[in-house]
Order: structure tokens, then C-alpha cells, then sequence
């Protein structure tokens, strides 16, 4: 793409993440994993901070569900460090791994519900298995089920819930044990869109509320902008990309996480796009991506001003992702002339925006 | 019929009910841990371990391609050595239990292996060890299919009692060859299958409601 870069993206998006602090609940180090000749993790380093909401976002087959379940031991990397909680667990046997997978609750796709446990049976399940008295443990479920909104369905059985209901006694048995760390393993894509809101919205709450690290995989972008705090992008096996979601958003680097936030982003429509050409139309139209400062600053009016000329608003807006506003802005330029579009252009990257001539169109648009 | 044939129904009736019950219950309580071996120790399985695995399976279809009244006759020292006698109906006991066992313990083995995969990787997720995954997930998961297997392996005892009499075991088969066949007491034979009918139905009965109020998926 013939983009032009303001340095402030360079700022707000530091290459490679952060470094590593004491207060990592899960720190990666150059995980691999084989299945057969394909490399499913092909040295991911990644640190998940105390507290904090990190999505992995990629493609079926990127290696998201491979890289999730080494952070608990269902699977082991064939080489590389797995830290939870300053500890390494890539080399302990099954039977060291079950006190510790204690520490760490996890949500499933499927929800992964007993069908023949109560639901509040299903949410107790985890201090069973560590032992505690049944009393204990339906006094703990009944606080969870509380939690979830669950309460009047504690004696039912899972097959009479909904998706969404599911999910929710889900996140309440991996809350049963108190875990350091909760693990989501695409937990809204069996979900409707309306559903999936009411889950992360929980699940927001839940890390507000308790403190708790979650660490979600999604291939879904807006599963990422409802609530991660960061953003990691995998594909084939390696982190390409990662940062504050709102940055990522506003300044996709790597082809894979353009192509994933193209269902969310505005693009330009498709009627449009099918009667650009590279010659010199009646307008020229270009693509204006903007973030922080530039998407407050009245940045169409202050252009018309310093740059004289017409200037049409044809699609796009201003979003808000993590309260940062990100804009995608398509604008028609007049006259398509290549000095005011070089004028134009010019003053654009002042104001720390991207700007990108897509193309003239011969009528108006 | 007479009150002498009334008194030899009802004794066959009480023969065919004690071998089956009593072979059903001992291929329950050592069919279902096979069952559990065959789906554990197999690839992918909680405690993989395919050469045990392929061990097991080839024990369980020698037993099950020897035809009953073989193994009847061919177990006759085995018999001997557990019950004391190679006659009588506890002596039967002993061929049907073993032929029940690996019987019982294929279809388990089906009901267990329907278990969702994810379910057992959420048991290991929350800390869980193999027997936390056998006792709190796939006993409980399969349980509805675990019965309706038994009662499919009581109806087929009841078929395979009916050979017993080869060993003076007794019971409602040897009744209706000795009596309704040999002997062309045909009210002997209505009556045997009458019964089997009833018995047969009556387990499959049984069965079904007890699935009914253990199933609660979907």
C-alpha cells in the first residue's frame, strides 16, 4: 500500500510490544510446537501483565488454540518457556500441572458444560476436585451463579440454557477456584451478536471487579475492540503484531491484521472503488486515517482553510476504540490536480495523519 | 398343565432370573472398568498406552467369537476350579459371566468413547487427574448409555440361559426343550415363551426409564 506514515503512529505503536516486568502473570519465551512437519507456535514470546486483558487475534489454523493450551499444560511446546507466575510449567508432568492449573480458570468455545451435573454442580466442579466440603462448594457456586446473573438456575441441568446462559455458568466454574488467570478459548464465537456483547460486557466486569488477567483467543476484531486492553496478532505460528488495541486499530502494520479489522474498519464502497482509475478525473479520492489528536482537531475545516479548494466527505467516520478516537475518513478532492493534491497531502501528514490517493473518478461520486 | 409342571415353570422362571442377574452383575463390575481400559489406554485416551490397548482388545474378541455353548463346555475346568461343580445352575454362571464380560465391556466401551472430547480437556483444565476425569466426567457422560447397555446385555443373557441346560444348569430354555419339545407338552412351550416374552419386556422396561431420568442431554 502507497501509504504515507506521520511519525506519531511510530509513538503511539512501539514495534515488538513491551518489555517484560515483574508483574507478568504469563510470560512466553520463544514457544515452539510441531504437529508433523507444520509448526503450529514458531517462537512466540508474549507477556500478559496482572490485571490486564490480552487478545490473540488470527486466522483458524494461526496456532491460537495450540498456543492458549501451553499456557495451562493441555498441550507442551516442543521448545520454549511457559512463566506463569514467575514459574516455569513447560517441563512439569501431569501430575505437578493439576495444582497449578488450579490457578488458572478457562472458558471453551463449546462451553464444555457436564451434562449430567446441575448447574450448580458444573460451576463447584473445580473445588471438588480440589477437595473442598460440599457445603463449601455450593456456597461458593451460589456466589459465582449470583455473579453470572445465574442464581434461579442453579438446579437445572445445562441442556435447558441458552448459548448465552451456557457461557455464563462456564465463566462461573472458572471463577470457582479463584484463579490468577483466566483463559478464553473463543468463548462468544457459538454466540449471536447480541449475546457475545452481554458475554465480554461480563467478562469486563469480571476483570474490573476481581483484578483478573484474561487472556483471549478470537478471530473476531470486534471481540478485541469491546475488550481487550492489547492486542497480539498471530499468524502461521508467530506474533506479527501487537500493541494497545486502540494503536493496532489505528495503525494496522502487517497485511494479516488489515485483512482481519477489514470487516470493521470502513472501506471504501464497493460502486465507488469500481470506477477508480489512476488518471486525472474530476476528483481525486483519498483515504485519511486518523487517531488521537488528529481524529479531535476539526481536521476537514482547518484544511479547507489552510489549503484552498473543495473537500468531500464520501464515507468513513470517527470510531472509538479504549475512549482514543480512530477514524477512517474517505474524502474527494476537486479537480484532481496533482500540485493542490500534493498541497493537500502535505498539510495532512503535518497534522499526524495517513493519508492514501486511492485513485480519480472521471463523474462526481 | 398340570401342578407338577406349574412347580417346574416357576423353578426355571427363579433359574433363568438368578443366572441372568447374577452373570449381568458380574460382567457390569468387570465389563465396565474393561470398557474404561479400552477407551483410556487407547490413542488419544486419558492413559494412552496402545500396546495394553491392542493387548485388551484381542483378549475381548477371542472371548467374544467363541460361540456360547462352546465356551460352556470349554470352560468346564475354569467351572470347576471357581463353583466347585460343572453342574447345576452356579456352575452356568461362571461360562455366561465370562462370556458376558467382554460382551458388556464393548458396548461401554461405545458409550464411553461418545464422551465430547472437550468435556474431558475441561476436567484437565480445572486440575483435574485421570481419576477425577473417569468418576466426575465419563461414568457420569455415559451413564445413560452404560445402562442401556446393560439392559441390552440382560436380554441377551436371558437368550444365552436358555443353553445352560447343556450343563443341568436348568432354567426356562432347558424346561421348554426337555418338556415343550421332547416331550410335546406344547402348554409347556407357550408358557416358557410367554414368560420370556414378559421378562424380556419387562427388563427392556425397566431399562428405558431408568435412561429416561438419567439422560439429561438436549
Amino acid at each position: 500500500m502507497n501509504q504515507h506514515f506521520a511519525s506519531v503512529t511510530e509513538v503511539m505503536h512501539p514495534v515488538g510490544g513491551r518489555s517484560a516486568g515483574p508483574n507478568d502473570v504469563v510470560r512466553l519465551i520463544e514457544l515452539k510446537r510441531c504437529f508433523g512437519a507444520t509448526a503450529a507456535l514458531d517462537g512466540v514470546s508474549l507477556s500478559v501483565r496482572q490485571g490486564e486483558i490480552l487478545g490473540i487475534i488470527g486466522r483458524s489454523g494461526a496456532g491460537k488454540s495450540t498456543l492458549i493450551r501451553c499456557l495451562n499444560g493441555l498441550e507442551r511446546p516442543d521448545t520454549g518457556q511457559v512463566f506463569i507466575e514467575g514459574r516455569d510449567i513447560s517441563r512439569l508432568g501431569e501430575r505437578e500441572l493439576q495444582p497449578l492449573r488450579r490457578r488458572i480458570g478457562m472458558i471453551f468455545q463449546h462451553f464444555n458444560l457436564l451434562s449430567a451435573k446441575t448447574v450448580e454442580d458444573n460451576v463447584a466442579l473445580p473445588l471438588k476436585i480440589e477437595g473442598r466440603p460440599r457445603a463449601e462448594r455450593l456456597a461458593r457456586a451460589a456466589e459465582l451463579l449470583d455473579l453470572v446473573g445465574l442464581s434461579e438456575k442453579a438446579k437445572a441441568y445445562p441442556a435447558s440454557l441458552s448459548g448465552g446462559q451456557k457461557q455464563r455458568v462456564g465463566i462461573a466454574r472458572a471463577l470457582a477456584a479463584r484463579p490468577a488467570l483466566l483463559l478464553s478459548d473463543e468463548a462468544t464465537s457459538a454466540l449471536d451478536p447480541e449475546t457475545t456483547r452481554s458475554i465480554l460486557a461480563l467478562l469486563r466486569d469480571i476483570n474490573r471487579q476481581l483484578d483478573l488477567t484474561i487472556l483471549l483467543i478470537t478471530h473476531e476484531m470486534e471481540v478485541i475492540r469491546s475488550i481487550a486492553d492489547r492486542v497480539a496478532v498471530i499468524d502461521a505460528g508467530r506474533i506479527v503484531e501487537q500493541g494497545p488495541v486502540w494503536s493496532v486499530f489505528a495503525d494496522p502494520k502487517s497485511a494479516i491484521t488489515q485483512s482481519l479489522l477489514g470487516g470493521i474498519r470502513p472501506q471504501l464502497p464497493a460502486e465507488i472503488a469500481s470506477r477508480l482509475t489512476q488518471n486525472a478525473g474530476v476528483e481525486a479520492i483519498l483515504r485519511i486515517d486518523v487517531a488521537g489528536e488528529a481524529a479531535r482537531s476539526p481536521l476537514l475545516s482547518d484544511l479547507a482553510s489552510a489549503v484552498p479548494g473543495s473537500f468531500r466527505l464520501v464515507h468513513g467516520g470517527i470510531d472509538h476504540v479504549q475512549q482514543q478516537p480512530v477514524g477512517t475518513l474517505f474524502v474527494a478532492v476537486a479537480g484532481s490536480n496533482e500540485a493542490h493534491l500534493a498541497e493537500v497531502i502535505a498539510f495532512l501528514k503535518a497534522r499526524q495523519a495517513r493519508v492514501e490517493v486511492l485513485g480519480h473518478v472521471a463523474g462526481s461520486v | 398343565m398340570s401342578p407338577v409342571l406349574f412347580e417346574l415353570l416357576a423353578r426355571s422362571i427363579w433359574e433363568t432370573i438368578l443366572m441372568t442377574a447374577a452373570s449381568g452383575l458380574i460382567s457390569l463390575v468387570f465389563g465396565l472398568p474393561l470398557g474404561l481400559a479400552l477407551v483410556a489406554t487407547d490413542r488419544g485416551g486419558i492413559a494412552e498406552n496402545l500396546w495394553m490397548n491392542r493387548a485388551l482388545g484381542a483378549v475381548i474378541n477371542g472371548f467374544r467369537s467363541v460361540p456360547f455353548i462352546i465356551l460352556l463346555v470349554a470352560l468346564i475346568p475354569v467351572t470347576r476350579l471357581i463353583v466347585g461343580t460343572s453342574i447345576g445352575t452356579w456352575a452356568a454362571i461362571v461360562p455366561l459371566s465370562i462370556a458376558a464380560t467382554p460382551y458388556y465391556a464393548r458396548i461401554a466401551e461405545v458409550s464411553l468413547r461418545e464422551v465430547d472430547h472437550g468435556l474431558i480437556e475441561a476436567a484437565r483444565a480445572m486440575g483435574g487427574n485421570r481419576w477425577t476425569i473417569i468418576r466426575e466426567v465419563l461414568v457420569p457422560e455415559a451413564l445413560p448409555g452404560i445402562v442401556a447397555g446393560f439392559t441390552v446385555t440382560l436380554v441377551t443373557l436371558i437368550g444365552a440361559s436358555a443353553m445352560a441346560g447343556a450343563i443341568g444348569a436348568g432354567g426356562l430354555g432347558d424346561l421348554a426343550i426337555r418338556y415343550g419339545y421332547q416331550r410335546f407338552e406344547t402348554s409347556v412351550m407357550i408358557a416358557v415363551v410367554i414368560v420370556l416374552i414378559v421378562l424380556v419386556c419387562g427388563i427392556q422396561w425397566a431399562g428405558d426409564r431408568l435412561v429416561a431420568r438419567l439422560d439429561h442431554r438436549a
